[in-house]
């Protein structure tokens, strides 16, 4: 058969049942992306005669004699198409992985379809942006600053991989082939509860092309924790890498390791299994209840399980002041149960990775991880090896989220490697992603509150239940910092907190944005709104009158053992009048008909901008023979735009622009350490590691200098790309060339160990309009106010605050994971788990508060996941607001919304 | 997604170059739906692109719609100023939960097969009176109204090795004056409820009802009917358990969104022409600042 692709003619046959995404992928097209192999995302958007079509659809063997496009021939060799600059002048992307069938598809719109985004883009899902970016591409917008030497922290400056991203240049985790790589598909369990009896390989190793089966006979029988930390005491040794007994559907059983996916595929088929079927429990409340199948019984406090017998694997347990006798006294009070539902982080990009021993021994793995340094640490560990003979590491990764602060696939592909010693690669689906890997922890959470006849706070109590699934990953932190911030954010002198994580026989929950204050706070914020009604106060002046200010204790019960939360700055006053001020703007006027009810909603957050106990970042930086400047840093890039934030902190410190900066990352082969990307670390902690390496570095290029001109280095300074001493200009070429000549290389290191800490606010308000004989929800306004501190790069900033919104409104209206009686997940795909599209997503007007951090470099704060924590909150309020009824639970979808207001509005039809 | 056990794929272009149907083999038409799922059960192909049916035919009395028609050449359709039906084909394209750039590739008769609740091809052929020609394995031919081709929630009257041939469209279905109404839990989602109405030109009045249901339900009447009357026939015509239940919808919501969505219909037909509204409410898509 013959094809064009670009422009060029291959002669090649396809697989008979092979989709052309794959096949273009096989002859090196790595710009064509999977992002859900079913049709849904447009990820795998190519052109064929010059029409955009999803890839992953259309059998390879129907392109025969077509000429294909992909997004790396969309331009001429070196060039850009005008769709292509528009993306990058708007920076319309986070982690880019749709980007490449985004612009394809965008590329391809006719005025009519430009005119209705909404319908013409719904087969293409961001799941980083918000959309608002792309929507700027298409009109053209240019958003991206210039900045001169030494100016560049504070400006909108682009993405440093943009120009690859838009072309599909850009590596992802699968984009690389190498010779003689082994696939790695997994046998996973379909029952919520079993032992493993026997395992009988042989149908399964005669398949042609299959290696080896790899069961837990072959894996290290030592227990850890998926989840990665910095201390390894946070999480429960619950996990092997293949367990003799499965606690959920999807669990992984057995390995098949073959010569191509369809092999492993088959073999997997044919293996087979003989379980022992034990009792399984799915529900938290019947879980923790006694008499309930025990899900862990080998684990005890030893393996940090709290309470292994009821299937508690985490709990805390405080009270301030007497909440019951506040409550009693109370003038208002409120008490409610809220539920928060199971969701995915859905990153484009799947989890996987590829895994070798290189001829030193070093067993090498590529993957696609927020904790590259992390999951060094464990594999080490699990296999005995010495850190250095082990190396993570990952290019750039389609999104994260919090999915992949978890070691789901690296010990997996370890052992493969280890014992195949070849390459292997383990790339999951899109069903494994729902199935076996990492939710966000449902939760159930009951609050009371109560306050005086002024709106003062004088109880707020919480009981929570979160169910974690079957291991505790990130179980116990999250639930911690669920009822931490969102309580500690007000005064209010009784406070109790009963807080439980539940085991159960489902697919494990795991760290998600924003880390369980978003389940609470759609508590928290909903009673703080309830007592506001009651006494007729407004919601913001509610607020306002009971929020902490800078000298007041930040308090949960129990009480935290770190005190190293300081109020670094403070903005939340600035939120709550911003927002105040936004939402008063007078709007469009709309013509509405008496089904339409109207409300508007606030709510807040505040958040700790570090993790607790310790997040380390090490950073170096040497100056280049040409004045430029090598920068390593460990932190990843999967969106967050950390990868701009380093160079334009490392430029401003000294004096350059940002292009004369390489920034090399997120390799453990680099040295040092790196905690990871996770907890909105990025800027906050490896961000000043980076700025204390770039100002040692600046002292050494101020001392080389003064020293060459026999000036005082007291009178010498960095400026444009020199060290000025009086009249003398000495460039920073000049400087490493008599560095050299010395037989020297100037180099520096940073290093941050994320404490003292600060904290970061965040306001939401919508206006919504709701339909109270459908239950459909419109948003007619939403307004978003963030205290960043300084922001390092307010483009790249706003987007994270609206990526967050969009994130978290889908998790608000739409997106649900649902888990039948047995266990099972019902909706693994994205055609039955609505992920935002275009025309889901409102636009969001974005306000910073004016602050400067004490703390964060150069005066900044973390900004990427408190954004989404507010969303809910304030649109169950606006709902609350505009209907007068308190709905619950989330998603707000109108078939649950539905029945309420059929009963309270009793509307016909 | 790569469809790995597919060993073989025949390409007939004859009905009599037809493979002999065995366990393992599917029809492949777009192929939209094939590709997008695992199909470990499947071996061969069989590809119908070289069969070469023509896309779309005007006769005497029918419109003919081949199973291999794909949705952008139906959307693509311009009829004659008559076919004032005609608005329905498009309102139904835009109701599917795919983008346009499957529409190139799915085709109707696809979609039919499928036979999901929500198949908006089903809405619109069912609605236009459609009628299904089926090649039978056995060599002989069936036909049947896509109203009653559909059985259930992925199910119609198939055999397996029978194969979905063509739909005709009555021309005198396409001119009549009609109303579509179709609701989502999304702004641009699958469709929980699609309803289509027509006037035929003696004044009788059809009510299709898709999307809620499990299968399609077609009511008529000799006129207009009250909003009592309408409401007491889907009632007795769709018992609550023909409601269809899955994650686009609860069966209860559906069924008040049917009634409503039906209500809207006659409302719209009954009045003046100058009255008709848009196919959805009043907000149509998020706020813009």
């Amino acid at each position: 058969m013959t094809y064009q692709i670009n422009g060029i003619e291959f002669s090649e046959t396809p697989q008979a049942g092979q989709c052309l995404r794959t096949f273009l992928r096989q002859l090196g097209h790595f710009g064509v992306k999977k992002g859900c192999d079913a049709g849904d995302c447009g990820a795998c958007t190519v052109l064929i005669d010059g029409e955009p079509v999803h890839s992953c659809l259309i059998p390879a063997f129907r392109a025969d004699d077509h000429a294909i496009t992909t997004i790396e021939g969309l331009a001429p060799a070196g060039g850009a198409h005008p769709m292509q600059q528009a993306f990058l002048d708007a920076q319309a992307f986070q982690c880019g992985f749709c980007t490449a069938g985004m612009i394809l598809t965008c590329a391809s719109l006719n005025q009519a379809q430009r005119q209705d985004l909404g319908s013409a883009l719904k087969g293409n899902i961001c799941r980083c942006t918000g959309y608002r970016a792309i929507e700027d591409a298409l009109q053209g917008k240019t958003n991206v600053e210039q900045a001169e030497a030494g100016t560049a922290f504070g400006r909108s400056l682009p993405a440093p991989a943009g120009p690859q991203v838009v072309r599909g240049s850009e590596r992802y985790t699968f984009d690389v082939a190498m010779e003689g790589t082994l696939h790695l598909k997994m046998l996973r369990s379909p029952h919520p509860h079993a032992r493993i009896i026997a395992i009988d390989k042989r149908a399964a190793l005669a398949v042609p092309g299959v290696q080896t089966v790899l069961t837990h006979e072959d894996a290290p029988q030592r227990l850890f924790s998926t989840a990665r930390h910095e201390k390894q005491w946070m999480d429960p040794d619950d996990t092997r890498v293949l367990d003799p007994v499965v606690r959920f559907i999807g669990q992984k059983v057995a390995a098949v390791i073959a010569e191509t996916e369809a092999a492993a595929e088959e073999g997997c088929r044919r293996l087979k299994v003989d379980y022992e079927i034990l009792p399984a429990v799915v529900d938290p409340l019947q879980a923790i209840a006694p008499g309930a199948p025990v899900i862990h019984t080998d684990k005890t406090a030893e393996h940090r399980v709290s309470n292994a017998p009821r299937n508690i694997v985490a709990e805390t347990h405080g009270e301030f002041g007497d909440v019951a006798r506040a409550l009693a006294s109370a003038a208002v009070t409120y008490q409610g149960t809220f539920t928060t539902q199971r969701v995915q982080h859905a990153a484009l990009e799947t989890h996987g990775g590829l895994a070798w021993v290189d001829a030193s021994g070093i067993l090498n793995v590529r993957s696609s991880t927020q904790v590259p340094f992390l999951t060094r640490r464990a594999l080490a560990d699990i296999f005995d090896l010495a850190p250095d003979k082990v190396r993570v590491f990952c290019e750039r990764v389609g999104g994260g989220f919090g999915g992949k602060q978890e070691m789901f696939v690296e010990d997996i592909l370890a052992l493969a490697a280890l014992k195949t010693g070849r390459p292997v690669k383990f790339e999951l689906t899109r069903e494994e992603q729902f199935i076996s890997t990492s939710t966000r922890h449902p939760m159930q959470v009951t609050v009371k509150a109560g306050a005086d006849k002024d709106g003062r706070l004088t109880a707020l109590q919480l009981d929570v239940l979160s169910n974690t699934g079957a291991y505790g990953n990130h179980a116990g932190p999250v639930l911690f910092h669920a009822v931490g911030e969102c309580i500690s954010v007000y005064n209010c002198p009784n406070k109790k907190v009963d807080a439980v994580a539940a085991y159960t026989n489902t697919v494990p929950s795991g760290a998600f944005r924003g880390y369980g204050l978003p389940q609470t706070i759609f508590a928290v914020e909903a009673a703080i709104d309830e007592l506001a009604r009651q006494l007729g106060i407004d919601p913001f002046d509610m607020r306002r009158r009971n929020v902490v200010k800078p000298g007041d204790p930040m308090l949960a019960p129990p009480g935290s053992e770190y005190h190293d939360v300081h109020y670094g700055s403070y903005g939340l006053d600035q939120c709550l009048d911003l927002v105040e001020r936004a939402m008063a703007e007078p709007g469009p006027k709309l013509e509405l008909s008496p089904d339409w009810l109207t409300g508007d909603g606030i709510a807040l957050t505040m958040i700790d901008t570090v993790p607790p106990a310790g997040h380390f970042a090490d950073c170096t930086i040497a100056l280049r023979g040409d004045g430029g400047f090598e920068l390593t840093v460990g932190t990843a890039e999967f969106g967050n735009g950390t990868a701009t934030v380093h160079r334009q902190i490392a430029a401003t410190a000294l004096a350059t622009t940002v292009d004369r900066i390489n920034l090399r990352q997120s390799d453990t082969a680099n040295g040092g350490h790196d905690t990871g990307a996770y907890g909105s670390a990025g800027t906050f902690v490896a961000g000043r590691a980076t700025m204390a390496a770039a100002e040692n570095l600046a002292r050494d290029l101020i001392a080389l200098g003064a020293q060459i001109a026999g000036a005082d280095p007291a009178s010498c300074a960095l400026k444009d790309e020199a060290v000025i001493c009086g009249r003398q200009i000495l460039s920073f070429a000049e400087l490493a060339r008599s560095a050299r000549g010395n037989g020297r290389t100037l180099s520096a290191s940073g290093s941050s160990e994320g404490s003292p800490r600060s904290v970061a606010f965040n306001v939401q308000g919508f206006r919504i309009a709701l339909n109270k004989a459908t239950g459909e929800i419109r948003i007619l306004r939403s307004v978003h106010a963030a205290d960043a501190g300084k922001v390092a790069n307010p483009m790249q900033c706003r987007g994270q605050v609206e990526g967050g919104v969009a994130q978290s409104l889908g998790a608000t209206l739409y997106e649900e994971m649902v888990i039948d009686d047995g266990g099972r997940v019902t909706n693994p795909k994205f055609r039955d788990y609505h992920l935002p599209s275009f025309a889901d997503i409102p636009r969001t007007e974005v306000y910073f508060a004016d602050t400067t951090d004490s703390i964060g470099p150069m005066g900044a704060k973390s900004m990427s996941e408190s954004p989404y924590n507010p969303v809910a909150a304030a649109l169950g309020n606006a709902i609350a607001n505009a209907t007068g009824i308190r709905f619950t639970s989330v998603p707000f979808k109108p078939d649950r919304l539905w029945p309420a207001l059929h009963e309270k509005f009793g509307l016909k039809g | 997604m790569d469809l790995n056990t597919i060993t073989e794929v025949a390409h007939p272009q004859s009905r009599e170059q037809l493979p002999l149907w065995t366990a393992g083999d599917a029809w492949l038409a777009g192929g939209t739906y094939l590709f997008s799922e695992p199909q470990a059960h499947l071996a061969r192909l069989i590809d119908l692109t070289d069969l070469k049916w023509p896309a779309l035919t005007v006769g005497e009395t029918a419109l003919t719609i081949a199973a291999t028609c794909t949705v952008a050449q139906l959307d693509g359709l311009i009829g004659p100023p008559d076919w004032i039906a005609s608005p329905l084909v498009n309102q139904c394209c835009r109701a599917f939960l795919a983008s346009f750039k499957i529409w190139k590739t799915a085709t109707v008769g696809g979609n039919i097969c499928m036979s999901l609740p929500a198949g908006p091809m089903i809405s619109l052929t069912a609605a236009l009176d459609g009628v299904c020609t089926i090649w039978k394995a056995d060599g002989s031919e069936q036909t049947i109204d896509v109203a009653n081709f559909v059985t259930g929630n992925q199910c119609n009257v198939l055999a397996p090795g029978d194969l979905l041939r063509q739909i005709d469209i009555p021309l005198a279905a396409l001119k009549r004056r009609s109303a579509f109404r179709q609701i989502s839990l999304t702004p641009v989602g699958r469709s929980a409820a699609l309803l289509i109405g027509s006037l035929h030109g003696g004044g009788g009045f059809a009510l299709t009802v898709t999307g809620s249901t499990k299968r399609p339900i077609k009511l008529s009447f000799a006129g207009i009917p009250r909003a009592d009357e309408l409401r007491d026939m889907l009632q007795q015509h769709i018992p609550d358990a023909l409601y269809h239940d899955d994650i686009h919808g609860k069966p209860i919501w559906r069924k008040h969104m049917t009634l409503r969505l039906a209500e809207e219909i006659r409302a719209e037909l009954r009045g003046p022409r100058s009255e008709i509204q848009g196919p959805r409410s009043e907000l149509q898509g998020p706020a813009r600042p």
